[in-house]
């Protein structure tokens, strides 16, 4: 037994993936070879054969993708513990890796715990007989709607020979489609995967979000289409900046990590992330969990004037926070602080790096925290005074009617617009080695991100949606989206509690008006 | 217009194809003093060899001279030139009228002073008539041993000729070495090893100082040294001088070749001359001399028939470059080989096991001269690099090595090169 | 018709163009050039059954994280044109490219030594011949531009 101990204390890492070649269809060009970031295969020139090293892969099909005979299958690694609802094979994992390790288990992108879908448990009406439906290729149907404090009443002048509007309207950000990309901060993810965001939205007629990571020099062309982000570590934050974008959105919170500020690992800290955030070169990039100039309401409210006034109220100032369980009262208290919008942060969101505990447990699920924040600040009478996006996993066009309808004015994608450019949801974004160029700074990697494919893919991911979001419209027989904006009318719960249905605010599947 | 072009060769079709290009209707007549279609001259050691067979050897398809609506005059020597008047006048009296007037006459090879020159079984190796000469020869008289006079281009390619043929060959060089002219002694010594394997004897520092022979036939060679070596055939290959027997007699200004200027005009207006016969601007030394090589040949054909067509195109220069494959070596050999240790910068690799040797020469950080043996991947590359002047001394390290590319080079300089606009030439 | 419709009509040769910025190395472009000039234009094939096995007619260069593919450039003022001493080097008429006639070709290599790119290679293992990208003549598109997973390769209208 001696020796036994010693070798037994250090266990390899577990095998997530098995990859599976098959040999007829390998011809040896070692595409896979080169283009596998975490060195899964290499190329034996003796036997002229590739092979392939399981314990690396992380899953993230590239190599599976590129091989141009189609010879290489990705698995999950069949080797199985022994049936245990309550012990099952992850939790093992995990233990023995912080047994081993002692450190705080990372992960990337959103909860993937089987926590209930709400949206998988609404359905959405269709007209019959009366109030027909309406077909979206032969009648006119608008998607466009704007964010932004909307005023309590309308003045209106009748004196001239054309009627005019005297009360003055708040700087409106204005959407050609309800669908915005979320905040990933150039630092998370590539400058090249920013650019193609920033070209879509410039494209689709919609706004994509710096996130913390500050704006990119060359970027700054696209600001009419920008959502500039101030959040806790302050990065990346001057005059020149804050004037980028068409507006501001301070960030208070995320989906993904409630509670807790962001961190960019020193490794990903490259010359130009150190020159956009302001940060020094390899330094670990930390936001602190709170603005520590925001410790009350007040101090919020002080914070969003400040950034007005430097903006000469000419841009929509908003707020971002996570989905917890005030939310409700937290987005009244922010409407009343002065935000013009509020964009709320589900359960599902995605990030770079978040300990995976809180990741999964910290926060509530997108829906019921649109549901409930929509309905209380209608209860209060201050729904008009700003606009609610809503974002957390987000994953197709009945997602986007089904969280308008819960309240939402529009909403965030990030997860589905990475996984449109190419990502296959690894998780392993902490690492800074995706071999899709996303979620990366190594410039051997972004140079697979072709902004202008990644452009194009998420110009037909929004137009897809676009299509299919007016179609589930006309079904309802409603032609404009600011028509289904909380209105819960159109939707039926289906196997949900009364509880469920009571905080949703929808009848369950069978009642009638 | 009428133009007339002396020659049939590389000057004279590049010429004749740029003149098409420029001028639809104008009359070209073309005169050689072959009786063979258009052929590619470094093609006929393959022919010799049996590498080529005749029916290969023609430069450009059967149809080129009507195609191209040109009158050829084949088997006709142009033997005086009538500047006045304006004509060439041919073998049998005939004579042609010109407008303007080509000399492609190319080059007539070296003779040496030697006794016994005239003997049956000597021959020189410039043409195809040469080849069909030595063919005829080798089959009437069981040729079982040659001597190839000259180790140069010329020589080595008679000589893998020869040796196809399961020939005995001895090479008798003037110089240290073979390739004298383009090869540095590392360079030749790899080739002379491979000669020694092909069972090929050299003998530097000698020449032939008479040919014996018996009943007419030769038979046997004297060296300087008094050597004697017993032969069936002799092959002189020394070299070729500018064939300018034409203008001798004329006004038209002649060197070692005839002059041109940067248009590849003569100093009498509407002359031109292109070609081995002429000399023109040697870019890399800056003077004037025959560079007698095919794409030189050709490049400047193709100047002198835009100015000749009235397309005033200026000539850039060239310098003198080398390609060619000998026992099965590739080698090339670019600009000055061959500079005094003092004035240059030498960048080597030479590994004898594998037979390969690579030398670059820069004198003032940029490349002057360029020798591949053995490995020639992307030699054109440095050719590049020595025509355009580049200062290299930002990637003087990465020149020798395996993976130098134009990814080597400063991408601004790439930049025109690999984003598809046309190659600066 | 006149002679301006004929222009009009007369479809502009194409050319490829590289964009180093996207090229991630991959060498898929090689794998495809290859099959194409094979016999059997079949992937496995080409590569498993094919000896000797094709050339392809790309070359991809690397240096850390830069990489691109580059080929023939069919230049206008070629010099392997006139290099050439056995005329197997031609133009083509219809596309303008600069072809090489495998069966005219000795392997002297005057046109490796000529081309400034470097893009002719010594096809070794096959015939002794001069081997260079020919616009993958007959196919629609070039196969490196049509395979290249993230464009880096594209053709455009001759300028």
């Amino acid at each position: 037994m001696e020796g036994l101990g010693s070798k037994m204390s250090k266990r390899p890492t577990p095998t997530e993936f098995i990859i599976e070649r098959d040999d007829e269809k390998c011809i040896a060009c070692q595409a896979c070879v080169r283009m596998c970031s975490n060195d899964v295969h290499s190329y034996d020139p003796e036997s002229d054969t590739v092979s392939s090293d399981n314990t690396k892969c992380v899953g993230c099909h590239f190599c599976e993708t590129i091989c141009p005979t189609g010879a290489i299958t990705i698995k999950r690694n069949p080797s199985e513990f022994k049936l245990n609802a309550n012990w099952n094979a992850e939790v093992i994992k995990n233990i023995t890796k912080q047994a081993e390790t002692g450190g705080v288990l990372l992960t990337g992108m959103g909860c993937d715990k089987p926590f209930p879908i709400y949206w998988d448990h609404i359905v959405l009406n269709a007209s019959q007989v009366t109030n027909p439906s309406i077909d979206p290729l032969r009648e006119p149907m608008e998607l466009r709607t704007y964010i932004g404090r909307k005023p309590d009443k309308l003045a209106l002048d009748y004196s001239g020979k054309e009627t005019k509007l005297k009360t003055t309207l708040d700087p409106q950000l204005k959407l050609e489609t309800p669908i915005l990309f979320s905040a990933m901060s150039y630092g998370s993810i590539s400058l090249n995967a920013c650019k193609s965001l920033a070209r879509a939205a410039v494209e689709m007629g919609t706004f994509y979000n710096t996130g913390e990571g500050g704006l990119h020099k060359d970027l700054y062309k696209y600001g009419a289409n920008t959502i500039i982000q101030v959040a806790s570590g302050r990065f990346g934050v001057h005059k020149e900046y804050l004037e980028a974008g068409a507006a501001i959105e301070i960030k208070i919170g995320q989906g993904a990590k409630p509670g807790i500020g962001g961190h960019l690992p020193g490794e990903k800290v490259s010359e130009e992330i150190s020159q956009t955030r302001m940060i020094p070169l390899g330094t670990d990039a930390l936001s602190p969990a709170p603005h520590h100039d925001i410790y009350s309401i007040e101090d919020l409210r002080q914070l969003i004037f400040a950034l007005k006034e430097v903006t000469r109220y000419r841009k929509p100032v908003g707020v971002k926070i996570s989905a917890v369980h005030n939310v409700a009262p937290i987005a009244s208290g922010i409407v009343r602080a002065g935000a013009d919008f509020v964009a709320i942060d589900g359960l599902r969101g995605g990030t770079g790096a978040a300990p995976t505990v809180i990741r999964d447990s910290v926060g509530i699920p997108i829906e019921l925290a649109i549901a409930v924040a929509d309905h209380r600040l209608r209860e209060e009478g201050i729904r008009n005074q700003a606009s609610l996006i809503a974002g957390g996993g987000i994953r197709s066009s009945s997602d986007v009617i089904k969280t308008i309808a819960l309240g939402a004015d529009a909403v965030y994608i990030g997860t589905a617009a990475l996984v449109a450019m190419g990502c296959n949801l690894c998780q392993k974004c902490y690492t800074g080695k995706c071999n899709w160029g996303i979620a990366t700074q190594d410039p051997y990697l972004t140079k697979r991100l072709n902004p202008e494919i990644g452009a194009r893919r998420l110009v037909n991911l929004l137009r897809a949606w676009s299509m299919e979001i007016k179609e589930m419209l006309g079904g309802m027989g409603i032609n404009a989206i600011e028509s289904l904006r909380g209105n819960r009318e159109q939707l039926r719960g289906v196997g949900l509690s009364d509880t469920d249905l009571k905080l949703l605010g929808i009848k369950p599947a069978g009642e009638a008006w | 217009m009428n133009y007339v072009i002396i020659g049939n060769s590389a000057g004279g079709i590049a010429a004749i194809e740029t003149i098409r290009e420029c001028d639809k209707k104008g009359k070209i007549t073309v005169i050689s003093d072959e009786p063979h279609f258009n052929y590619s001259r470094p093609l006929i050691s393959y022919l010799l060899g049996k590498k080529v067979t005749l029916e290969a050897m023609p430069y450009r398809d059967k149809g080129f001279y009507k195609d191209n609506e040109v009158k050829l005059i084949l088997n006709k020597k142009a033997t005086r030139l009538d500047l006045k008047q304006k004509v060439v006048v041919l073998t049998g009296k005939q004579m042609i009228h010109f407008d303007k007037l080509l000399i492609a006459t190319g080059g007539t090879p070296i003779i040496p002073e030697i006794k016994g020159f005239d003997l049956d079984g000597v021959f020189t190796f410039i043409k195809m008539t040469d080849v069909e000469g030595i063919e005829k020869y080798i089959k009437a008289n069981k040729v079982k041993k040659a001597v190839v006079i000259g180790g140069g281009l010329i020589g080595l390619k008679a000589t893998e000729a020869l040796i196809e043929l399961k020939i005995k060959v001895t090479i008798v060089e003037l110089a240290d070495r073979i390739l004298s002219a383009t090869f540095d002694k590392k360079a030749s010594s790899i080739i002379e090893t491979a000669l020694e394997k092909i069972s090929c004897k050299l003998i530097a520092n000698n020449t032939v100082m008479e040919i014996k022979g018996k009943n007419k036939k030769v038979k046997e060679v004297i060296l300087k040294d008094k050597k004697k070596i017993p032969v069936d055939l002799v092959i002189v290959a020394i070299g070729v001088r500018p064939n300018i027997e034409l203008v001798k007699n004329t006004p038209i200004r002649i060197n070692k070749g005839i002059i041109v200027d940067g248009f590849m005009q003569t100093n009498v207006k509407d002359i031109h001359a292109a070609g081995d016969c002429c000399e023109a601007k040697d870019a890399l030394l800056n003077i004037s001399r025959p560079i007698a090589i095919w794409p030189v040949a050709a490049r400047q054909g193709k100047i002198a028939g835009y100015n000749m067509a009235g397309v005033k195109e200026e000539y850039q220069g060239s310098f003198a470059m080398n390609s060619v494959e000998l026992c099965g070596i590739p080698t090339i050999s670019v600009g000055q080989t061959e500079l005094d240790e003092k004035d240059c910068q030498i960048l080597e690799h030479f590994d004898q096991n594998k037979s390969i040797y690579k030398k670059v020469i820069l004198k003032g950080n940029r490349i002057v001269g360029a020798i591949f043996v053995g490995d020639i991947e992307r030699a054109g590359i440095y050719t590049g690099l020595i025509k355009d002047k580049v200062d290299v001394t930002a990637f003087k390290e990465h020149l020798l090595k395996e993976d130098f590319g134009l990814i080597s080079l400063p991408k601004e300089y790439r930049k025109h090169l690999v984003s598809g606009e046309v190659a600066v030439i | 018709m006149n002679k301006n419709q004929k222009l009009a009509n007369k479809k502009k040769p194409k050319r490829i163009v590289i964009r180093e910025e996207y090229c991630m190395g991959c060498r898929l472009c090689e794998v495809h050039c290859l099959v194409r000039h094979s016999k059997t234009k079949n992937i496995i094939k080409a590569y498993k059954g094919e000896y000797p096995r094709p050339i392809p007619r790309i070359i991809v260069e690397e240096k850390g994280y830069v990489s691109f593919a580059l080929q023939c450039r069919h230049c206008e003022d070629a010099p392997c044109l006139e290099a050439c001493i056995t005329g197997a080097m031609y133009r083509d008429k219809k596309t303008d490219a600069v072809l090489c006639n495998e069966k005219k070709c000795v392997g002297c290599w005057m046109c490796i030594m000529t081309c400034p790119f470097g893009v002719i290679l010594r096809n070794v293992e096959g015939e002794k011949v001069a081997s260079k990208c020919d616009l993958c003549m007959g196919e629609e598109i070039p196969v490196c531009v049509k395979y290249c997973p993230n464009e880096a390769i594209i053709c455009e209208e001759k300028k």
